[in-house]
């Protein structure tokens, strides 16, 4: 079966939508057939509905996406609160360490994202795994910094990759790869994605999983709970009326 | 008795606005691969330029079938050359030059 390639971090600037336009159709060219923007927390519906008809017209599925940076637990409880049901994925910046534990055993977060230069904040251990094995949350690794850190610091960040996806193996949590980019010369296809992946020892089926199955599971199984149909996991209405 | 000898033939698209000739990128391609995986790595790919076509901005390289996946890596780390920023997309990868001209071809009528 033909895979469905998808990017869950396209970050063109969302007020320029020549660039989105760019950036989308350059995605699509490559093969992607699903992608994802990180949208402002405070966007309208109007603002999403404008990104959803310019991948439309590149013949690309959207989902909407939120980068939520929260200082504290508290902070993140109430953004999840708030923006869960307006969004298809909801990814963290984990900066802290108590934000990113409150976010790996939260059911509501989807993808756990680590600042890439900044190494004793990648919180991505044993204890943060195994909390995120009991929720639904994934791993998301941003290629970007691969492609644009030069020698000691890759160095440093393919050192810290290959530990964290051997921990994130381990505990079965899925890994999503994305690209991270805002410049359209720097997205890559999703077979070169998989390739990349390879220098952080992830192999190649696994690689490719990372860019076509993991994140599009993500966005059918969240689609399937914000329809309004959606009762809990295997239940939903088929039929409303006085007969039923 | 020896083994024989695996190779891999690689279409690659270069996505620039900017113009190059073979040997800028033909360096570009060994130091990429260079810096993944140093000299003694970059001696097993048995890196080759077969044919450049900079009108239609496409490159065939050989590889060794064994450091496949360490090519496309490299390939795909090149961000700039000599300060022009440049993106390099493998379009096909075939064993022989003639499959690997009928796929391009047939990619191409798909677009």
């Amino acid at each position: 079966m033909k895979k469905t390639y998808a990017d869950l971090h396209l970050c063109p600037n969302p007020q320029n939508t020549e660039q989105t336009t760019r950036m989308i159709n350059k995605a699509s060219k490559l093969g992607y057939h699903l992608i994802a923007i990180p949208l402002p927390a405070n966007c309208t519906q109007e603002q999403i509905k404008t990104t959803h008809n310019i991948c439309t017209n590149a013949n690309v599925d959207f989902a909407s996406r939120v980068d939520l940076n929260p200082k504290s637990p508290d902070e993140l409880l109430h953004n999840l609160r708030k923006l869960r049901r307006k969004f298809e994925i909801i990814a963290i910046q984990c900066q802290s360490k108590p934000v990113a534990r409150q976010a790996a055993k939260d059911r509501r977060v989807d993808l756990l994202n680590f600042p890439s230069l900044d190494y004793r904040s990648r919180f991505f251990d044993l204890a943060e795994a195994e909390l995120a094995s009991t929720s639904q949350a994934s791993l998301e690794i941003d290629t970007k910094p691969l492609l644009t850190l030069e020698s000691p610091t890759r160095t440093r960040l393919l050192a810290n990759l290959r530990k964290e996806t051997a921990t994130a193996q381990a505990l079965h949590i899925p890994i999503i790869l994305s690209s991270g980019v805002s410049n359209e010369l720097l997205i890559r296809k999703p077979k070169e994605q998989a390739a990349l992946a390879s220098l952080f020892d992830l192999h190649e089926e696994q690689a490719l999983e990372a860019v076509s199955t993991n994140p599009t599971t993500i966005v059918k199984r969240n689609r399937q709970k914000l329809d309004s149909r959606f009762i809990a996991p295997g239940i939903r209405v088929i039929r409303r009326g006085k007969d039923c | 008795m020896l083994k024989k000898v695996k190779r891999r033939y690689l279409a690659v698209e270069i996505d620039s606005t900017e113009t190059f000739d073979s040997r800028e990128l033909m360096e570009a391609l060994w130091k990429a691969v260079e810096k993944l995986y140093g000299e003694y790595g970059a001696s097993k790919t048995g890196l080759n330029l077969i044919a450049y076509d900079p009108d239609k901005k496409h490159l065939i390289i050989r590889v060794m079938c064994s450091a496949l996946d360490m090519v496309r890596a490299a390939v795909a780390s090149i961000t700039k050359i000599n300060d022009k920023p440049i993106a390099l997309h493998v379009l096909t990868i075939s064993g022989t030059l003639k499959a690997l001209h009928n796929k391009t071809e047939k990619q191409h009528q798909q677009h």
